[in-house]
């Protein structure tokens, strides 16, 4: 077992060695903040650490949004139609942090923190009581004038790992990461599917070479089979569109926090049982 | 302005600070198999060799520069040559490019080529150069656009091509480009995504603007040719911003010539009204230094960083950000940045059409209203170069409309 949550205090981490002490796969759950308004995701965040998952990831909404699919780009939308901004959101992380200790990831693009100032926005962010950051279009490369001010504030930096990464960009990315790596199942956008690729298995033992970062699977990631799937390979799985499908096909913000949070319990069951045990000779019995 | 034009880019993609490779991590490996790609086709004759065959008997290179008389004495000021990129297969400057990276995704041996349009000129030449070259073929196009362009619409499926509607934000030639950027990070493998402008993450701004210079280096040869000396002046549309760069690069050295890069104004100034990235000094608001679409360069946005809709009668010019070399030209004053409106254009349509017979896009039409606010306080013996890097065929409908039917 890798030694995760020794050298660093943030709650990313020592979530992770708690999962890790577990043998259990972590649930990373992505909602677009202010989708349809702040007060409601407010409500959903605290549904989905009640419902188990283990970070959240919260969208903050850019007008063009590249990484991401139909759903998230309709979420988006409909974020910033209800003017959500990048304020609002930390504002939305300090209320969150007065009830709640489950550790924060924002993700977005570089733009609304560019705008808002890097210097700015992490020492509010950390303030806030976020833990994370995540920019889907800041690559290690262009984070370096970034990251130190990121990480002087305390916040870890998430950066996505691809199956096109080459050997080499794996290890810069893996140097650029804290927290956990975040690799993208396929290459695409996001968006929930009804398959895992075939390479995953492949893809993610050749990641696990390059870090002993906790590393967290996503893009395409819907389902109770594939959490199952994921749990002997990953340290989480990252779920996304698919909360915020079950969000648009609600008919109100009550039955919205209502489906996803059933749909999280469903999946962190998922992680907790099936084939996600680490020692897959450990009896099931004992898991109960 | 000085002799010592800092040119770019430097290994990162920068032009001074714009530019870079702002993307998610799945392009990164493409991105940097395409710089090693073009950089290996820039020293190989062979290619070099078949791009010239291409661009001589399949596009019609070189094009004229054309002494426009009439105009010329209509003005009263400078005399005026046309560099005449209109004259072009398929109609504009666009086809320089294309032919370029279409070899190039043949070297690479990426068997599909996708591309944004915003007029459609860029799409059409993406078309050509596909079915040309054997290549499958997708264009991403803004729905607003494909209403107002639909000719070039028709023109693209003729040859070939999967034309897919893009129904999100302005739909305009931004939305067409994240959904490009949407189908390449998908199809990495197979694809090559052939940008039409001097916009995106490095190697994209230097490719373009490299495949784009054969436009500047024919016009300096032919002024010193028929007028024994160099321009006083340059002019061009800036949208992206590659006719500009292509026209200007080899002149950036020269001194004693004036460039103005001239953008749309559309029908205001406040920020949803306009297209005018680098005119800030003529009261269009809006624009500061961001990150968009892969490059840091100035973008039209509001205070919370969202990207702004844009409004120009021209689809080839309605873009919130510029190419980042012209940023940068802008910065360090070698280049003058300014903007029209709308209606300007189309009264410089109008007026290039009956003093020259030519139909310029209303793109073109952009360089040659600023042309007209210029021509009456320069001087007889002074040289103006204007890029008319389209025609207007595809305009017209909208050339209609001025017309009052």
């Amino acid at each position: 077992m890798r030694v995760v949550g020794e050298v660093s205090q943030t709650r990313i981490a020592r979530r992770f060695a708690e999962l890790a002490e577990r043998s259990e796969l972590g649930l990373v759950a992505y909602i677009t903040a202010g989708d349809p308004t702040l007060e409601t995701t407010e409500q959903i965040v605290l549904a989905l650490e009640q419902a188990g998952a283990d970070i959240v990831e919260l969208g903050v909404p850019f007008s063009d949004p590249i990484a991401d699919g139909p759903t998230i780009q309709r979420a988006s939308e409909r974020a910033l139609r209800s003017g959500t901004t990048l304020a609002g959101v930390l504002e939305l992380v300090r209320r969150l942090r007065q009830k709640s200790d489950l550790p924060l990831v924002l993700f977005s693009y570089f733009n609304p923190v560019l705008q808002m100032g890097v210097e700015r926005f992490a020492e509010q962010a950390a303030a806030a009581g976020a833990d994370g950051v995540l920019l889907t279009d800041l690559t290690p490369e262009e984070a370096a004038p970034v990251r130190p001010v990121l990480r002087a504030y305390g916040l870890d930096t998430i950066f996505l790992a691809a199956p096109t990464s080459t050997p080499e960009r794996l290890k810069r990315l893996a140097e650029s990461s804290t927290g956990f790596l975040y690799l993208i199942s396929r290459t695409g956008v996001t968006g929930a599917r009804e398959l895992l690729p075939a390479e995953l298995p492949a893809l993610i033992r050749r990641v696990r070479q390059a870090t002993t970062l906790p590393l967290a699977v996503g893009f395409g990631i819907s389902q109770p089979g594939h959490v199952s799937v994921l749990g002997g390979l990953a340290d989480a799985a990252v779920v996304g569109s698919a909360l915020v499908e079950e969000l648009e096909r609600a008919a109100t913000a009550e039955a919205a926090i209502a489906a996803i949070a059933e749909r999280v319990r469903v999946l962190k069951a998922a992680a907790r049982h099936g084939m996600s045990q680490r020692t897959p000779a450990r009896p099931a019995a004992q898991e109960l | 302005m000085s002799a010592t034009t800092q040119l770019g880019p430097d290994t990162g993609g920068r032009f001074g600070p714009y530019g870079g490779r702002y993307v998610p991590e799945t392009l990164m490996a493409p991105l940097e198999e395409l710089e090693h790609a073009f950089a290996e086709a820039s020293a190989d004759p062979a290619f070099q060799h078949e791009l010239a065959a291409l661009l001589r008997d399949f596009a019609g290179r070189p094009t004229p520069l054309q002494y426009a008389a009439r105009l010329t004495e209509r003005l009263g000021g400078p005399r005026i040559y046309l560099k005449r990129e209109d004259l072009l297969h398929t109609g504009a400057h666009k086809i320089n490019n294309c032919l370029g990276q279409g070899l190039l995704a043949v070297r690479m041996g990426k068997r599909r080529v996708i591309a944004e349009t915003g007029a459609g000129q860029h799409g059409v030449a993406t078309a050509t150069v596909a079915a040309r070259l054997g290549l499958s073929c997708t264009i991403y196009m803004g729905t607003q656009d494909m209403e107002r362009q639909r000719l070039n619409v028709f023109r693209m499926q003729l040859l070939g091509a999967e034309v897919v509607g893009v129904d999100a934000g302005s739909r305009t030639l931004k939305d067409a480009i994240n959904e490009a950027m949407r189908d390449w990070v998908t199809h990495v493998e197979t694809t090559h995504y052939l940008l039409g402008s001097v916009l995106g993450a490095h190697p994209y701004p230097l490719i373009v603007r490299e495949f784009q210079r054969v436009i500047g280096r024919e016009a300096r040869q032919q002024i010193l040719a028929m007028e024994g000396r160099l321009p006083d002046v340059l002019l061009a549309c800036v949208g992206g911003g590659s006719n500009a760069i292509g026209l200007f690069y080899e002149f950036l050295n020269d001194v004693t010539v004036q460039m103005v890069g001239v953008e749309a104004g559309g029908c205001g100034t406040a920020l949803g009204e306009h297209a005018a990235r680098l005119a800030a000094s003529q009261g269009f608001t809006g624009a500061r230094p961001g990150v968009l679409q892969g490059t840091y360069t100035y973008v039209l946005q509001n205070p919370h960083g969202q990207i702004a809709t844009t409004h120009s009668v021209s689809a080839g010019l309605d873009y919130p950000a510029v190419g980042p070399e012209h940023a940068w030209l802008a910065e360090q004053g070698r280049v003058e940045y300014t903007a029209v409106r709308d209606e300007e254009a189309i009264e410089a349509a109008r007026l290039l059409a009956r003093t020259e017979g030519i139909i310029p896009a209303l793109e073109a039409a952009h360089a040659v209203a600023e042309l007209i606010q210029r021509a009456p306080k320069m001087r007889r013996e002074q040289v103006v170069l204007l890029n008319l890097s389209g025609r207007g065929d595809k305009d017209m409908e909208i050339l209609a409309h001025s017309l009052g039917r």
